[in-house]
């Protein structure tokens, strides 16, 4: 952790402020320029501030949806075809919101994965890579919440699919359902609480994501290479070199996302979602969010029980046996750390692994697909082998690797980038 | 470079699964048609709207509601305050309890929702043979590919059904229907509509592009907006993303000339 | 690497640098200002809001000496139906005796029978009473506010008690004799 700097400012007010509340020295330290980084930063780490940015274009956008949404069954879908019809501006902000929620984990998704390739989860980083999982969570279940509120036929059916997986529990299962939904089925007080939820959450992310960014500062960020900081010509200060960098990222990412908003403010949505609710009729196939995909077509792969072969004993039945695969994908992901064995970072000094992690990606598109699909013909089978692959990656392949992978030597430093000599 | 390569890749996969086209059940798939409103400066044809708003009202009114669609909406296809007005004055909406508490009805007010033709879902089932003809307002962007869909469907009776497939006597085939049996009647023939002098004659295929022009207004009725002020909004962007660059390119030069910035050299 | 040719360099450079790094941080002020604007604007009355703001009321069904209240932009509006002797009440009142100095001309926007007033009290808001037949109508025959005792004449003008104001006039206008546009 680089030594904490202290400002004071020659301004008189400003200075008695920052000897009672040091705003201007956290920022100064944090992402100022006192905040020596390492130097060699790829554009692969701008999407960290991106996904920063786009939980305050959410945060932003859906109190002022707030200001307007009806959370009631009779009224919920009409506020939101008020909202974009006469609310002023509310065609831009609704679009903003919905196709926000896709950019954030668009984000969000890159970011993980550039923490994949680049070993970026390793010691001392480890409960930094948490506090980020614990993120990612978080998302996943407001996005899921946000997602039922504008009580569509996909919002309720969706909602009725995933909040159905907990009857998969053993004995208790269907009395917790009861209590999500607040009745007998996804109604009027399940709506509520979702509201609720949905509006509470991401302050509760907001606060993980400056726990994130404190653990951020005691490890300091990795770097593509995966070797420690050497000495202080391996660092240049946050400000200003990654912060014009994270603004060039922002403009790129932000005239995409506008693209979208604009010229395509439907193509991420589906059309189901433009029928109001209807508890009688279910939809031709019920579909997730894309960023949903791959996790529900991991839960959708599993068809068999666990038993006795040649009886009728079953240990675990299929429909239990997907939610716990489904969870366990994302929750494996904590223990990533110590599963992967290897003491070298950076997926370029690992020949093996950086193949591997090319086909984890390639499973993780072809998931995306399977889940997106009706469950007939080669789509099932697909799903069971890259729900296969996808748990092979982490508990077989990353904790062999670090046995049996012949890394390649690793530079000096990050300012001397001269291969050490082959050890 | 490899960033932007494979921030492409990663862009055009997600693009390509999220509009990868869905099941639709259907024996076709929709035509494609030109429409004015297609693409990034696309904006809706005014008096097709005009022609469409006639259509739906002489022909489609009479069975599908369009409940989010208000008289005010009006002006948006080029109408008059007075105009909106006498288009109102035709229909008649519920009013406020009289004095002894009995119900009343009142001329429509351009602030009134288009009136339903039936009171409710079970008065639509009831006159259409079990079958509910649903609400217009949304159609256009709840169906995959919508506006062709529409078109296609409107357009798509007369053909006989695929051998071995049952069609019931008060149904008719239509091969872009889900299941190819539908219960609407063909909606539009030589001669339903009359359109003023000086417009295209009234073919059934111009009054059903007319009217998908119409309904998909009445779907999307600020795609206009949208695309306007998108337009200065990407162009803003762009301009702003170029100079971050060159501000960058220049800030960065002393890293790359390879300054230590906490040592002396 | 000589240093002084490192200098030079950075001197020639210096305006245009600086330009530049201005120029990206006024596009982004500029631009955080301006998308700034949906988030308020969203405030403002939406359009079926505006779309209710003005209201036609037919009068014709008001009979002499009688009053109506309609509901406009959520507030009440008092519609009254002048007898001859509230009209020469009002139009005998001499300026000097008023708190709020106006004639009961400038109060009226037709025929002088009809009286259209916002139906707020000028204190804090209640709603006077004097529209229903039976109501007390105060000292002055018009209207009294029971919330804190301010008492208005025929022509809603304050004439006694806490309220600065008379009852206020709404913008309206008479489409035919009958029809009047209020807002």
């Amino acid at each position: 952790m680089a030594e904490w700097e202290t400002i004071a400012p020659k301004n008189k007010a400003l200075g008695w402020f920052e000897e009672r509340l040091p705003i201007l020295s956290l920022v100064h330290n944090v992402v100022g320029p006192g905040t020596p980084t390492p130097r060699n930063l790829n554009y692969w780490w701008n999407f960290g501030s991106l996904a920063g940015l786009m939980l305050v274009v959410q945060i932003i956008s859906g109190i002022v949806l707030a200001m307007h949404y009806t959370p009631d069954t009779a009224l919920a879908f009409d506020s939101v075809e008020r909202i974009t019809r006469d609310v002023n501006y509310g065609w831009l902000i609704r679009p903003m919101h919905a196709n926000g929620a896709s950019f954030f984990f668009i984000a969000v998704y890159i970011h993980i994965l550039r923490g994949l390739y680049y070993g970026s989860y390793k010691a001392p980083r480890e409960v930094l890579w948490m506090l980020g999982l614990v993120i990612f969570l978080l998302m996943m279940a407001t996005a899921f919440m946000g997602y039922v509120l504008p009580w569509g036929q996909m919002s309720f059916w969706g909602a009725t699919v995933i909040t159905n997986l907990f009857s998969a529990i053993p004995v208790v299962g269907d009395s917790i359902v009861t209590l999500l939904w607040g009745g007998f089925s996804v109604d009027n007080p399940t709506l509520n609480r979702f509201f609720s939820l949905h509006f509470l959450l991401p302050f509760v992310i907001l606060g993980v994501v400056i726990l994130h960014i404190w653990a951020k500062k005691v490890s300091d960020s990795g770097n593509p290479l995966g070797i420690e900081v050497k000495s202080g010509a391996d660092q240049i200060p946050f400000h200003p070199f990654y912060t014009i960098k994270d603004a060039f990222g922002v403009g790129v990412f932000f005239t995409i996302f506008a693209t979208f908003i604009f010229f395509m403010p439907d193509a991420m949505g589906h059309p189901d979602n433009f029928i109001p609710a209807d508890s009688l009729v279910t939809p031709d196939s019920i579909v997730p969010e894309w960023y949903f995909l791959p996790f529900y077509a991991i839960l959708r792969s599993i068809t068999f029980d666990i038993g006795i072969p040649g009886t009728d004993i079953v240990f675990i039945p299929a429909k239990l046996l997907g939610v716990i695969a489904m969870f366990a994908s994302i929750l494996l992901l904590f223990a990533l750390p110590w599963l992967d064995t290897s003491k070298v970072r950076s997926a370029r000094f690992r020949p093996v692994y950086k193949i591997l992690f090319w086909v984890f990606v390639a499973v993780m598109v072809l998931l995306t697909i399977v889940g997106g699909k009706k469950p007939e013909g080669i789509w099932p089978v697909l799903g069971l082998l890259g729900t296969a692959y996808y748990f092979a990656h982490f508990l077989i392949f990353l904790p062999l690797l670090g046995k049996y992978e012949k890394t390649l030597p690793l530079p000096e430093s990050i300012s001397n980038p001269v291969i050490k000599a082959a050890e | 470079m490899k960033f932007t390569k494979h921030l492409a890749i990663a862009l055009v996969s997600v693009v390509g699964i999220a509009g990868a086209a869905m099941a639709s059940g259907a024996d076709k798939h929709p035509e494609k048609q030109k429409w004015s409103s297609d693409g990034p400066l696309g904006q809706y044809d005014q008096a097709s709207l005009q022609r469409g708003w006639q259509v739906y009202k002489q022909v489609c009114s009479s069975c599908h509601a369009l409940k989010y669609f208000r008289f005010r909406n009006l002006a948006d296809l080029g109408y008059n305050v007075d105009e909106i007005k006498a288009f109102a004055q035709e229909y008649e909406v519920a009013g406020e309890p009289d004095d002894a508490g009995d119900e009343t009805v009142r001329a429509a007010l351009p602030q009134d929702v288009f009136p339903s033709p039936f009171a409710n879902d079970n008065a639509a089932r009831a006159s259409n043979g079990g079958a509910l003809p649903p609400d217009l307002s949304l159609m256009t962007r709840a169906r995959h590919d919508g506006k062709n869909y529409m078109y296609s469907l409107i357009t798509g009776y007369g053909t006989k059904a695929p051998e071995g497939r049952e069609i019931a006597a008060d149904k008719s085939y239509n091969p872009y229907f889900k299941g190819g049996q539908i219960s609407m009647a063909p909606p539009l023939f030589e001669g339903a509509v009359e359109y003023d002098a000086g417009q295209p004659e009234a073919t059934p295929e111009q009054m059903a592009h007319d009217v998908v022009e119409f309904l998909s207004y009445v779907g999307d009725p600020t795609l206009g907006q949208r695309h306007e002020l998108g337009f200065k909004v990407i162009a803003f962007l762009l301009l702003m993303t170029i100079i971050f660059f060159f501000s960058m390119k220049k800030i960065w030069r002393s890293v790359k000339a390879g300054k230590n910035f906490y040592e002396e050299e | 690497m000589s240093t002084t040719e490192h200098t030079t360099h950075d001197e020639e450079d210096a305006g245009r640098r600086d330009f530049l790094h201005v120029a990206a941080a006024g596009m982004a002020g500029v631009g955080a200002t301006l998308a700034m604007w949906p988030f308020v604007d969203q405030m403002n009355p939406a359009a079926d809001t505006l779309a209710l703001a003005t209201v036609e009321v037919d009068i014709s069904s008001i009979g002499e000496g009688e009053a109506i209240v309609i509901k406009w932009r959520g507030k009440p509006i008092f519609i009254r139906h002048r007898t001859a002797a509230e009209i020469a009440e009002a139009e005998g009142v001499a300026l000097s005796d008023l708190i709020d100095k106006e004639t009961d001309g400038e109060r009226v926007r037709g025929e002088a029978k009809w009286l259209v007033l916002v139906g707020t009290c000028t204190h804090l808001g209640c709603v006077p009473l004097g529209t229903k037949s039976g109501d007390d109508k105060g000292e002055f025959g018009g209207w009294f506010c029971p919330c804190h005792g301010s008492h208005y004449d025929t022509s809603g003008r304050i004439r006694k008690g806490p309220a600065p104001k008379n009852l206020a006039v709404p913008t309206y206008a008479f489409v035919t004799d009958t029809l009047i546009k209020i807002g």
